[in-house]
C-alpha cells in the first residue's frame, strides 16, 4: 500500500488525499472538489454547528459510560466508538426521516441520531435481550454482529424502494449500509455490490475504516484504498477525512441525495482510527503501537470541531461547559437505568421464535414452565 | 372443480402463478428463474406474465439472493427464492441460519421475514457432484426456519402457496426426482381449505407397521407398502410433509396402534431426522412398540458418483428387510 502524504499543516492523510472541510486544528475549508469535479461544502448556522458538537459530546460520552459500566462488570461485553463519533454523526444527521439505516453493533451514535433512546443496545451488551427496538419505527434496523450480513439487507431493502417507486426525486428515500474496513473482505460486501450496481439501488456504503478488524490492519484486508472498489463495480468511490464531521455530513448528504434522486450507490470510506479496543474483551497494545494512537489523537473529532467554535466565536466556556454538564447527566441516567434493567423472565426465552408460533416450542415452553413453578416454595 | 392430472413441477408453477396473482409483494428471485425459468422450468413463463421486477433474474450468488431477499422482507415484500440445487445452498448458509431464522426473535417479533427459500433436493437424476443432496437435518436443525416437503402435485399446488402465504420463514424442499410425476391436482380448491402446513398425511392406511417417509422417499414407501400387502402386511404410510416442526401427534397415534416404526429417508443416517424421529418415537410409544425403531437411510457418506447412487438411495428392498426385521424381533 502507497505511504501516506502530509497535508500543508503537516498532518498525515492516507495517499490520495480525502475530503476534509475542517482540519485537525480547526480551520474551515470552505470547500473540497474531488478529482471527478463533485464539490462539497455545507453550510450550517451557527445554532447547528453548535448542535453537531452536543451530539459528538453526548455520544462520547454515553460511549464512556459504556465502557465503565462493562468495567464494572454490569456488561457483559461493549464495543466502543471512541473515535469514530465524527464519521456516525455526520453520517447519522445526513439521513433524512424517510431513510433507512442498516447498522453493524458499533453505530451508537447512528443510533442516537435516528432518536433511539440509547440504552437500547445496552440490552444486547448486558445480556437481558438482543436488542429490540423497532427497526420500522426508527428507520434503523437491528445490531448485526456477523460481519458485512447486513450490507445485503440494506441492499434488498434499497431494491424494495426502488420497487416502490419511492426514488427520483428529493423527496425520495434512500438507504445507508454501515460496516467496517475488514467487512470488506467478506464475499457478501462484495456480493451487495455486485446486486447494488446490478440494480442501480438506492443505497450509500458507509465504510467506517478504523484501520484494524479485530488486531488485524488494514494492509491485511486490501492492497488498493477500499473507496476505489467501487468503480468495478459501476458506481462511485469517495474518501472522507472520518474524524471531520463536516465532511462526513456533506459527502453523505450528497450520496444520499444521488441515491434518492435515482443515480444509484456510492461508497464512502470513511478515514477514521478506532481509539479503543475492538471489544471490551481485546488488548490493542499487542498489535499496535502507542506513537500511532497519540498521531491519531491530534486529528480527534471534538477537539477540533471546539477549536472551530472558539475560533469563529460561535461557543465560549458556558456552552462547553453546559454540553458537557448536559451529558454527564444523561450518562448517570442511563447507567441508573442500566443497573435497574430486569433480568428476562425466563420463560420469555420462547417468545418470538416464529411469527405463527410452533406446537413443538409451545410445547417445550409449557415443559419449561411447569418445571419452573415445581421449584416454588422450595427455596430454590 | 377444475380438476387436471398435471405433474408435480407444474403444480409448483400454477402454485407461483396463483400466489403472484394473488398477492402484488410476492417476487420470485433466483438464478435463472426468469427468462429461462429455472433449470427445472419451474418458473417457466412467469416472468414474461409478471414482469422482471416480480420474477427476478439475480446474479450468480446465492448469499447475495438470500440476503436481498432479507431486506425486501423488511420492506414489505414476501420474496420467493429459489435455490438451483440442493449442494449450492451453503454459500447462503450463512444467511439462512443466522439471519433469516433469527430477525424475528433478535427484533421480539418486530420484524417478520415472510421468506420461502425453495430447493430442489435428493438425488436418482443421475446428476454430478452437489447435485443430489439432501441437507435438510442442517435447516430443521435451526430454530426459526420451517422446513417442508412435498411429495406429490396436489401437495406441492396446496403447500407452496401456503409457505408463501406464511409470516414465517420457510424453507421448502421439492424432490426433484419426482417433478415428473403425475397426480391430480384441484386448481380452483380455496386455501383457506387446505390441511394445516405442519400436519402429516396418512398416505396409505395400514395397522402391521408404520413407514415414516417423507419428499422423495414417500413413493418408495408406498411402493414398498403395496408389495408388502401382497405378502398379507398392511403397511401405514405416513408422508412427513413439515420437517420442523415434525407433526409427532399423528405419528405417535399410529405407532401406538401399529407397534412397530421404520423411517426412510436419503439423507445420512447419522443425526438425521430419522435419528430424532426414533428417539421421540421411543420416548412417547415405547409401552406399545414391538421392535426398535429403525431407519433406511443414505449412507455416512458423501452423496456418491450417479453411476452408484441405486445402491446409495434407498429403495423397496431395503425398506422391506427393515420391515422383516421389525418383525422378525
Amino acid at each position: 500500500m502507497a505511504k501516506g502524504e502530509r497535508d500543508k499543516a503537516g498532518n498525515d492523510v492516507p495517499a490520495g488525499g480525502f475530503v476534509q472541510l475542517l482540519t485537525p486544528d480547526g480551520e474551515r475549508i470552505d470547500s473540497a472538489t474531488t478529482a471527478d469535479g463533485s464539490i462539497y461544502t455545507v453550510d450550517f448556522s451557527d445554532e447547528e454547528y453548535r448542535e453537531l458538537y452536543r451530539d459528538l459530546v453526548t455520544v462520547r460520552r454515553l460511549d464512556a459510560e459504556a465502557v465503565a459500566l462493562q468495567r464494572q462488570g454490569e456488561l457483559g461485553i461493549w464495543a466502543s466508538l471512541l473515535g469514530q463519533e465524527a464519521a456516525q454523526v455526520g453520517s447519522g444527521r445526513a439521513l433524512r426521516p424517510q431513510d433507512m439505516a442498516f447498522p453493524t453493533y458499533r453505530e451508537h451514535g447512528v443510533l442516537y441520531c435516528r432518536g433511539i433512546d440509547p440504552i437500547m443496545p445496552f440490552g444486547l451488551f448486558r445480556g437481558v435481550d438482543q436488542g429490540g427496538w423497532d427497526p420500522n419505527e426508527f428507520r434503523f434496523n437491528t445490531y448485526t454482529i456477523v460481519i458485512g450480513s447486513q450490507t445485503l439487507h440494506a441492499t434488498g431493502y434499497a431494491m424494495g424502494v426502488t420497487m416502490d417507486g419511492k426514488t427520483g426525486g428529493t423527496d425520495g428515500e434512500a438507504v445507508i449500509a454501515y460496516f467496517g474496513d475488514g467487512a470488506t473482505s467478506q464475499g457478501e460486501v462484495n456480493e451487495s455490490f455486485v446486486w447494488s450496481g446490478v440494480f442501480n439501488a438506492p443505497i450509500v456504503f458507509f465504510c467506517q475504516n478504523n484501520q484494524y478488524a479485530i488486531s488485524e490492519p488494514l494492509e491485511r484486508q486490501t492492497r488498493v484504498p477500499l473507496y476505489q472498489r467501487a468503480g468495478g463495480y459501476g458506481f462511485p468511490g469517495i474518501r472522507v477525512d472520518g474524524n471531520d464531521v463536516l465532511a462526513t455530513y456533506a459527502v453523505t448528504r450528497a450520496a444520499l441525495d444521488n441515491a434518492r434522486t435515482g443515480q444509484g450507490p456510492t461508497l464512502i470510506e470513511a478515514y477514521t482510527y478506532r481509539m479503543g479496543a475492538h471489544t471490551s474483551s481485546d488488548d490493542p497494545t499487542r498489535y499496535r503501537i502507542s506513537s500511532e494512537v497519540e498521531s491519531w489523537k491530534a486529528k480527534d473529532p471534538i477537539k477540533r470541531l471546539k477549536a472551530f467554535l472558539t475560533k469563529q466565536q460561535l461557543a465560549g466556556d458556558d456552552f462547553f461547559g453546559e454540553v458537557d454538564e448536559t451529558a454527564g447527566a444523561l450518562a448517570l441516567d442511563l447507567r441508573e437505568r442500566v443497573l435497574a434493567m430486569p433480568d428476562p423472565q425466563p420463560v420469555a426465552m420462547f417468545d418470538h421464535v416464529y411469527p405463527n408460533g410452533s406446537p413443538e416450542v409451545a410445547a417445550q415452553r409449557n415443559a419449561f414452565a411447569r418445571y419452573q413453578a415445581s421449584f416454588e416454595g422450595s427455596g430454590h | 372443480m377444475m380438476t387436471e392430472t398435471i405433474n408435480l413441477g407444474k403444480a409448483l408453477n400454477h402454485g407461483l402463478r396463483r400466489a403472484l396473482e394473488n398477492d402484488p409483494k410476492v417476487v420470485i428471485m433466483g438464478e435463472d428463474v426468469g427468462k429461462l425459468g429455472g433449470v427445472f422450468r419451474i418458473t417457466d413463463g412467469l416472468q414474461k406474465d409478471f414482469g422482471e421486477d416480480r420474477v427476478i433474474d439475480t446474479p450468480l450468488a446465492e448469499a447475495g439472493i438470500i440476503g436481498t431477499a432479507v431486506g425486501l422482507a423488511i420492506r414489505g415484500y414476501r420474496p420467493v427464492c429459489e435455490i438451483q440445487f440442493d449442494g449450492f445452498v451453503f454459500p447462503a448458509y450463512n444467511q439462512i441460519v443466522s439471519q433469516v431464522a433469527k430477525m424475528h426473535y433478535r427484533s421480539k417479533g418486530n420484524v417478520r421475514l415472510p421468506i420461502v427459500i425453495r430447493i430442489p433436493f435428493g438425488g436418482g437424476i443421475g446428476a454430478v457432484e452437489h447435485h443430489s443432496e439432501s441437507p435438510e437435518a442442517y435447516f430443521a436443525h435451526t430454530p426459526g426456519l420451517k422446513v417442508v416437503t412435498c411429495a406429490n402435485p396436489a401437495d406441492a399446488y396446496s403447500m407452496i402457496q401456503q409457505a408463501i402465504t406464511s409470516d414465517d420463514p420457510i424453507v421448502f424442499f421439492e424432490p426433484k426426482r419426482r417433478y415428473w410425476e403425475k397426480g391430480a391436482v384441484d386448481l380452483d380448491a380455496p386455501l383457506s381449505g387446505a390441511f394445516p402446513l405442519h400436519a402429516a398425511r396418512v398416505a396409505r392406511p395400514g395397522s402391521a407397521a408404520t413407514l415414516l417417509a417423507y419428499g422423495p422417499m414417500v413413493k418408495v414407501a408406498l411402493d414398498a407398502a403395496a408389495a408388502a400387502a401382497e405378502d398379507g402386511r398392511e403397511l401405514e404410510v405416513i408422508d412427513l410433509r413439515s420437517l420442523s416442526p415434525v407433526d409427532y401427534p399423528t405419528i405417535f397415534e399410529s405407532v401406538k396402534r401399529t407397534g412397530r416404526a421404520v423411517v426412510v429417508h436419503e439423507a445420512p443416517g447419522n443425526l438425521g431426522l430419522g435419528a430424532e424421529l426414533a428417539a421421540r418415537i421411543t420416548e412417547e410409544c415405547f409401552y406399545s412398540l414391538e421392535a426398535p425403531v429403525l431407519r433406511v437411510t443414505g449412507y455416512d457418506i458423501p452423496y456418491p458418483a450417479a453411476r452408484a447412487e441405486e445402491e446409495y438411495l434407498p429403495d423397496l428392498d431395503r425398506v422391506l428387510d427393515a420391515v422383516d426385521r421389525a418383525f422378525g424381533w
